[in-house]
């Protein structure tokens, strides 16, 4: 998995490779039931409540942990090039389906070749803040402050902004 | 002005102030010492640094001293990384997901 923060755009770009065709990895994007297995990162679980892949149609939906915690999200599909591209807004909402703005914009492509299929994804966000709930929605581990550890986390840094020039 | 905490970080002088200063808070003279440039241009690192709110300021007497905000920078290693492990977890689970799939298929 290539995985870029691009900071000047403000867009997280990941790009990653399934040993499988472009027929079963879209359909694993765009059925909830396909969708719900993997969405969430274990141990939580992904729940679709409402899914209409269409254009103006969404998807709301739990990630739902352990103990039973609701975080509830909304991807509105903007557009749908099937098998090949679509582009969605997402957004945290409540569990009335109430948006939090702002949201992100995402962009998923999809290309076949020798029976595998690359999958890249851009997302763009209004605010780093944003994107630093993303991450503290639950899935936070500690992590020591130690001056050991920040030269390790400098060094890493300095990589992540050498990968993007 | 509140700016991108990543811009700050992507300057080499700006990572190696962060690492002086994260072991005992510092003066800009004292940090312009370890470097070739001129205390101007450390103070303008400083300055970016502060209003990214990775270092704060103290005043002692006529000094300022500068040390760092380690919680600022704790969030900023957290963030990149938990969101990156999402997505490998994630697509690791598509991979099994997909393995399945093309099962049931044949």
């Amino acid at each position: 998995m290539e995985f870029i923060v691009d900071k000047a755009t403000k867009t997280v770009s990941i790009t990653t490779e399934f040993n499988a065709e472009r027929d079963l990895v879209w359909d694993a994007y765009t059925k909830p039931e396909l969708l719900d297995q993997w969405w969430a990162p274990k141990p939580w679980a992904s729940r679709t409540k409402v899914m209409e892949f269409r254009v103006g149609g969404r998807r709301f939906y739990a990630m739902v942990s352990p103990d039973g915690q609701q975080r509830w999200s909304i991807q509105e599909y903007k557009s749908i090039t099937p098998k090949t591209n679509f582009k969605l807004f997402n957004a945290f909402a409540d569990a009335d389906e109430n948006p939090e703005l702002p949201g992100s914009d995402w962009d998923l492509n999809f290309s076949e070749q020798d029976g595998k299929t690359k999958v890249h994804i851009s997302i763009y966000n209004e605010s780093l803040e944003r994107l630093e709930r993303m991450v503290a929605m639950g899935f936070k581990e500690g992590i020591a402050a130690t001056h050991e550890h920040l030269k390790e986390l400098l060094a890493k840094l300095s990589r992540a902004n050498e990968t993007k020039q | 002005m509140r700016r991108d905490v990543f811009q700050a970080i992507a300057d080499p002088t700006r990572r190696a102030i962060i690492a002086l200063i994260a072991m005992q808070a510092m003066t800009p003279n004292a940090l312009a010492e370890h470097f070739d440039t001129t205390r101007q241009a450390v103070s303008k690192h400083l300055k970016i640094l502060t209003e990214c709110e990775l270092v704060r300021q103290e005043h002692q007497g006529r000094e300022i001293y500068y040390s760092l905000e380690v919680q600022k920078m704790k969030e900023i290693d957290e963030w990149m990384e938990q969101y990156r492990k999402i997505w490998e977890t994630r697509f690791e689970q598509l991979g099994e997901v997909l393995k399945v799939m093309k099962k049931l298929k044949k």
